[in-house]
C-alpha cells in the first residue's frame, strides 16, 4: 500500500536493481510459456488456455494474499492459466516492472496489477496495452486514473469518509476541540494514502485545502502526519512521536490495520488504552476486525480484494473471448467494488454493520 | 655446464654431517633436509635439493629468482610439503602439513609481508594465535585474556632486542615504522622459536638506518642461541652476519661457503652459474 | 681509505654504513613538537574511534534540546528514543560482529523476523509449549546465521553476495511459515506472554525503560566482555583486519567465522523476540528495513566496513544518534523526508572520518 520508509544509502539503490530478479512467487512466466509452448506442440489437444495475470505489491500483506488466492479460484473456474507475481516489498516498482515485461513476452491476454508506485508504473501498462493486453488496476489507482484500461477499486476516499464520519460522530460536540493523530503511509503520499487520509479528514470536518495532498492543512486540531510504512513497527514508533508532540491526542487515524495495532502498543504504554482514544482503520481483514472486537480499534472500513480479483478475472476472460473492454464509470473513472463500516458501537447516522457481520465477510 | 657434472657425483654421498665454517669440528645440524623435490605441473622448483643449518649459526640462503629457494624455505616452514625427500630436526624425521606444525615443534618464521595485523597492538600481535589467559577460574570458565601478563612481556622481549623507541606496548601496529614493524616480527618470532628462526628478506622493504637495526637485532638473537636462516638478496647484508652462505641454483644447493672466503662478486658468480662451485664445499 | 666492497673477507658494515655509528641512534622516534594540532587530533581520534560518535550524540541532544525544547529533554522522551532504537541495537551488535571480520550480513532482519514468527506461531497456532517455542525460535535464528557462515567460509563466497541471497530465501521462509498471517498480541497475551516479556517496562523519576532495553544492554556488555577480553575476540578482529597474517599466526580464520555468523544469528533471534514485546505481535510485515538500519548505526558509530577497527558501543551510540535525530526532527515539526536525508548526511560524514583517521602512519 505505498512505499515502505527507504534510508538514504546508495546501497539501497544497488540492492534494489540486484533485486528485479527475484519477484515471482508462483509459476514462472517465462518458463511455463516456453514449457507450456512445447507440451501444447506435442499434444494436439484443444486450444491452448489463454493467459492472465495478477501482479500485486508484497506477498507479506494477507490482503494480497487473499486477493490472489480469489484470482486463481476465478481463473481456475473461468479456464484461464494462471500467473501470479508481487513485488519484494511495498514500493517495489522494478519487481512490478519486470513482471509486466514477463507477462508480454509470454503472450497473457491481460493481467491486474496492484501498482506500488502509482504513477512510476504507468509507461510500462502503456507498453502492456500497446502489445494488445488488457490493464486492469485494482486496489489503488493508478496516476493518471485513465491510463489503465479499467480500474476496480474500492473508493478509498469514500472509506476515509466513513471512518472519519463515525468518528465525528462518536465524539459529537467534543470533535470541535479534537486532538488527531494522522498515521500515513509513506513521505511520497502514494494515491492510496492521500485518498483515504483526505477522504477521513473531509469525513471529520477538516478543512482538507488540497484533496490530493496532505499535511497542507491548517486545522489546529491536527497533530501531526507520521509515517508508519503500512506495519506494526512504524505504527508504533509513529503513534509514541505524535504524543510526545500532543499528549492530549484522541483520534488516531491509522492507513491501514496492521500500523493500528502497532498505535496501540504505544497507546497502551502511554496508559491511553482506556477508551479516551478512538482509533479508526481501513482495511477489514479478519486479524482487524478481531481487533474491533477486542476494543483495539474502533471502527475500521472494510474493502473486499477477493470481489476486486475475482471481477477481474472475468473481464480478462471475457476480453480474451470477444474483444470487449470493461465498462468504466466515466463519472468517478474507476468501478467502486464497495466499503463498509465496521464498528461494534454505531453511532448516529453512519450506516454500519456490527463485527460479527464484518466477521463473515472479512477475509485473510 | 661444469656446475652441473659437479652435482652428479655430488649427489651420491648423502651426509648426515658437514663442514662448518673454517676451522671447526663437525657438528650436528639442528635443522637439515635431504633430496627434497617438488614439482608443480611441468615446472620442478625443487630438484633433489639439500638443506643443513648447524646450530648457533646464522644460514644465509642466497639464489636467482626462480632459483626455488623461497619453494624450499616453505618446505622447511611448512608452508609446502615436498614430493620427496626427508627433512629432519634434532635428528629426527619431520613431516610438517601446515605451518603451524613447524611452529609447534619450535620453528618460527618472519615472513616477509610480516604477518602482523595492522590494527591490532604490538601485544597483541606479538601473542597472537597464543594468547595467554588469566590463571585460575576467569581464565578457566570466562576465558579472560591476560593482558597485564601479555604486555608485560611483550615489553620484555622488545627491549631484549633493543626496541625502546617504541613508545606505549598497546599502540597499533599501523602506526609503526617499517623498521619498528620488522622488530616486533623479529621480536616474535626470537620469543616463540624454540629451535630455530627462518627470517624471509628481513631488510628488503628498509632504509638504511633501519636494516642496521635489524641485522644487530639478528646478532643478538643468534647470541642467545637461536640459529637463523636469512634468506636475502642483499649481499653486503648476508656477507655482514652470515657463518655460511648456502647458494641455490636450479632447484638444488650447489654450494655452501665460507663468507670469509669469498667475496660477494665470487658468491653471485655461482649462484648465477657464472662460476663453478667450489667442490669441497659442495653437498 | 676506501675499502672495497668486493674483496674476500667477512664484511663489516659498509663504508657508508660505519657512517651511521655517529648517527642518531633512534630507528624512528616520534617527532612530537612537529605534529600539528590536526594531527594530534586525528592520533587521539585513532587511539579513541568512539570519541566521534559520542560528540555526534552529544551534540544531537544539545541541538534538540535548544530547538525543541522540554518536549524532547525530558526523561520520558530520551528513554522513548531509547526504546524506539532497541531493536535495531540488538540487531547492529550482530551486525557489528560481521562487519568487524569485513563481512557484511542482509539477511539479519529476515533471520529476525524468522524467528520472531517461529516463536509465535509454534507457540499459538501449533499448540508447542512456551518452554520449547521459545528456544525453536533461538535455535531457528542461530541456524540461519550457520548456513550464512557455511557459505561464506566452505563456499568461499562474499559476505554481500551470500546474504543477498540469503535475505530472499529467510524472506521468503518468513511467508511460507507465517502464510502472511500476523499473530495478533491478543492470541499471543493469551497463550504465550513471555513472548512479550521484553515489552514490559519499568518506570523510574519520568523515565521509562522497557526490559528489552535493558536486554540489549546486557547483550551488549557480554558482546563487549568476549570481543576486548577473551582471545576469541582477538582472533576476530585479526580475521577481519588481515586474514592472511592471521592464518599464519595460527588462527583457525574459518571457525571463527563460523562462529561469528552463527553468534549475529542467535542474536537475531533474540532481536525477534525484543521485537514481539515491541508490537506486541508477530508479523512478517515488519523489519524490513532493519538490515540496512542495521548497517547504518554500525557504520555511524564508527566501525569500519573494512574490518578490524570497530565496537559494540560505537554501534549503541550510532543506533541513538540515527533515533535522536528522528526523534528530534520530527518533533521539532520538519517533514519526514529530512529525517532520511540528515540520516544519509550523518552516514557520509561518519565514513569520510573513519577514512581519515585510518590514515594515520608513523
Amino acid at each position: 500500500m505505498g512505499r515502505r520508509k527507504t534510508s538514504g544509502i546508495h546501497l539501497v539503490a544497488v540492492v534494489n536493481r540486484l533485486r528485479e530478479e527475484n519477484v515471482k512467487t508462483r509459476l514462472r512466466g517465462l518458463h511455463l510459456s516456453i514449457v507450456g509452448a512445447l507440451v501444447l506442440g506435442v499434444a494436439s489437444s484443444a486450444s491452448a488456455q489463454d493467459i492472465v495475470g495478477l501482479i500485486t505489491k508484497t506477498e507479506g500483506n494477507p490482503f494480497f494474499v487473499k486477493m490472489r488466492e480469489g484470482a486463481a479460484q476465478k481463473a481456475e473456474e473461468l479456464g484461464l492459466e494462471f500467473q501470479s507475481f508481487a513485488g519484494k516489498y511495498d514500493g517495489d516498482n522494478e519487481g512490478q516492472v519486470a513482471a509486466i515485461e514477463s507477462l508480454i513476452s509470454a503472450g497473457a491476454k491481460g493481467f491486474a496489477i496492484v501498482p506500488s508506485d502509482s504513477s512510476a508504473i504507468v509507461p510500462t501498462i502503456q507498453q502492456a496495452r500497446d502489445a494488445g493486453l488488457l490493464v486492469i488496476v485494482l486496489d489503488t489507482p493508478l496516476d493518471p486514473i485513465d491510463a489503465a484500461d479499467a480500474t476496480f477499486a474500492t473508493d478509498n476516499r469514500k472509506a476515509g469518509k466513513l471512518i472519519g464520519q463515525w468518528a465525528a460522530a462518536k465524539l459529537g460536540d467534543d470533535a470541535a476541540n479534537a486532538k488527531i493523530a494522522m498515521l500515513d503511509l509513506a513521505t511520497n503520499q502514494p494515491t492510496v494514502d492521500y485518498l483515504r487520509d483526505q477522504g477521513f479528514m473531509e469525513g471529520f470536518g477538516v478543512d482538507v485545502k488540497d484533496p490530493n495532498r496532505y499535511g497542507d492543512e491548517d486545522d489546529a486540531r491536527i497533530c501531526g502526519h507520521e509515517m508508519t510504512g503500512g506495519n506494526e513497527d512504524g505504527g508504533r514508533t509513529a503513534m509514541e512521536t505524535l504524543l510526545q508532540k500532543c499528549p492530549d491526542i484522541n483520534v488516531v487515524y491509522t492507513i491501514n490495520e496492521p500500523a493500528a495495532a502497532g498505535a496501540w502498543e504505544a497507546l497502551k504504554a502511554a496508559g491511553k488504552d482506556d477508551g479516551s482514544v478512538l482509533v479508526v482503520s481501513i482495511d477489514g481483514g479478519c486479524p482487524g476486525v478481531e481487533n474491533i472486537k477486542a476494543g483495539i480499534i474502533g471502527a475500521t472500513s472494510q474493502q473486499y480484494p477477493l470481489k476486486m480479483a475475482a471481477m477481474a478475472m472475468e473481464a480478462i476472460a471475457e476480453f480474451a473471448k470477444s474483444g470487449t473492454k470493461p465498462m468504466v464509470d466515466s463519472e468517478l473513472g474507476f468501478l467502486d467494488t464497495g466499503a463498509t463500516l465496521i464498528t461494534d458501537e454505531a453511532a448516529e447516522g453512519v450506516e454500519s454493520i456490527s463485527t460479527d457481520e464484518g466477521m463473515a465477510l472479512c477475509w485473510g | 655446464m661444469s656446475g652441473e657434472a659437479v652435482n652428479v657425483t655430488m649427489q651420491t654421498t648423502v651426509q648426515a654431517t658437514v663442514l662448518p665454517a673454517s676451522g671447526q669440528s663437525p657438528a650436528e645440524p639442528i635443522l637439515y633436509a635431504r633430496g627434497l623435490v617438488k614439482r608443480y605441473g611441468r615446472v620442478t622448483a625443487l630438484d633433489h635439493a639439500d638443506f643443513d643449518l648447524l646450530p648457533g649459526e646464522i644460514l644465509g640462503v642466497i639464489g636467482d629468482n626462480g632459483a626455488g629457494k623461497s619453494t624450499l624455505i616453505k618446505a622447511l616452514c611448512g608452508a609446502v610439503t615436498p614430493d620427496h625427500g626427508e627433512i629432519f630436526l634434532d635428528g629426527r624425521p619431520v613431516h610438517f602439513r601446515s605451518p603451524m606444525d613447524a611452529r609447534d615443534a619450535g620453528i618460527e618464521t618472519v615472513y616477509q609481508n610480516l604477518a602482523l595485523s595492522p590494527a591490532l597492538s604490538i601485544a597483541d600481535n606479538m601473542f597472537l594465535g597464543r594468547e595467554r589467559r588469566k590463571p585460575g577460574f576467569t581464565g578457566k570458565y570466562f576465558r579472560r585474556l591476560d593482558r597485564s601478563t601479555m604486555q608485560k612481556e611483550a615489553r620484555r622481549h622488545l627491549s631484549s632486542l633493543g626496541l625502546l623507541t617504541i613508545q606505549n606496548i598497546n599502540q597499533t601496529v599501523e602506526t609503526l615504522s617499517g623498521g619498528q614493524r620488522q622488530g616486533v616480527a623479529v621480536a616474535r618470532a626470537a620469543a616463540f622459536g624454540s629451535k630455530l628462526v627462518i627470517m624471509d628478506e628481513p631488510t628488503a622493504a628498509l632504509g638504511v638506518k633501519e636494516s642496521r637495526r635489524v641485522l644487530d637485532m639478528m646478532l643478538d638473537v643468534k647470541r642467545r642461541g637461536l640459529p637463523i636462516v636469512l634468506i636475502s638478496h642483499n649481499m653486503p647484508h648476508v656477507f655482514e652476519v652470515c657463518d655460511r652462505i648456502h647458494i641455490h641454483r636450479l632447484g638444488r644447493r650447489i654450494a655452501i661457503i665460507d663468507p670469509a672466503a669469498y667475496s660477494m662478486s665470487d658468491a653471485v658468480a655461482i649462484m648465477t652459474g657464472a662460476m663453478k662451485p667450489p667442490e669441497q664445499m659442495a653437498a | 681509505m676506501t675499502s672495497t666492497v668486493e674483496g674476500p673477507g667477512r664484511q663489516g658494515p659498509a663504508d657508508f654504513e660505519r657512517v651511521l655509528t655517529e648517527a642518531d641512534a633512534a630507528v624512528a622516534s616520534f617527532d612530537e613538537d612537529e605534529k600539528t594540532l590536526l594531527k594530534r587530533v586525528q592520533h587521539f581520534l585513532h587511539e579513541h574511534p568512539t570519541a566521534v560518535p559520542f560528540i555526534v550524540l552529544v551534540t544531537g541532544i544539545l541541538l534538540f534540546s535548544a530547538l525543541v525544547g522540554d518536549r524532547f529533554f525530558a526523561p520520558f522522551n530520551l528513554s522513548l528514543v531509547l526504546q524506539q532504537v532497541t531493536i535495531i541495537g540488538v540487531v547492529g551488535i550482530a551486525q557489528t560482529l560481521i562487519i568487524l571480520t569485513a563481512g557484511i550480513d542482509l539477511s539479519v532482519g529476515a533471520i529476525m523476523v524468522l524467528a520472531s514468527i517461529m516463536m509465535a506461531r509454534s507457540a499459538v497456532i501449533w499448540g508447542v509449549p512456551v518452554e520449547i517455542a521459545f528456544p525453536l525460535g533461538l535455535l531457528v535464528g542461530t541456524l540461519c546465521g550457520f548456513v550464512n557462515g557455511a557459505l561464506v567460509t566452505y563456499m568461499r563466497l562474499p559476505p554481500f553476495i551470500v546474504t543477498l541471497g540469503t535475505w530472499s530465501i529467510f524472506g521468503a521462509l518468513v511467508l511460507w511459515v507465517s502464510r502472511s498471517e500476523t499473530i495478533r498480541q491478543p492470541d499471543i497475551a493469551a497463550e504465550a506472554p513471555i513472548l512479550q516479556f521484553t515489552g514490559t517496562a519499568l518506570s523510574f523519576g519520568g523515565a521509562r525503560l522497557t526490559l528489552g532495553s535493558i536486554l540489549m544492554i546486557l547483550l551488549a556488555v557480554v558482546i563487549w566482555y568476549i570481543l576486548n577480553r577473551t582471545p576469541f575476540g582477538r582472533h576476530v578482529y585479526a580475521t577481519g583486519d588481515d586474514p592472511e597474517a592471521a592464518r599464519l599466526a595460527g588462527i583457525n580464520t574459518d571457525r571463527t567465522l563460523l562462529a561469528v555468523y552463527s553468534i549475529a544469528g542467535f542474536i537475531c533471534a533474540i532481536g525477534g523476540w525484543v521485537l514481539i514485546g515491541r508490537i506486541g505481535a508477530a508479523s512478517p510485515l515488519a523489519g524490513q528495513t532493519a538490515n540496512l538500519d542495521s548497517i547504518t548505526a554500525v557504520v555511524i558509530g564508527g566501525t569500519s566496513l573494512f574490518g578490524g577497527r570497530g565496537s559494540i558501543v560505537g554501534t549503541l551510540v550510532g543506533a541513538l544518534i540515527v533515533g535522536v535525530f528522528r526523534n528530534g526532527l520530527a518533533l521539532y515539526g520538519l517533514d519526514n523526508l529530512w529525517q532520511e536525508f540528515a540520516i544519509g548526511v550523518l552516514i557520509i560524514v561518519a565514513v569520510t572520518l573513519d577514512q581519515w583517521i585510518r590514515r594515520i602512519s608513523a
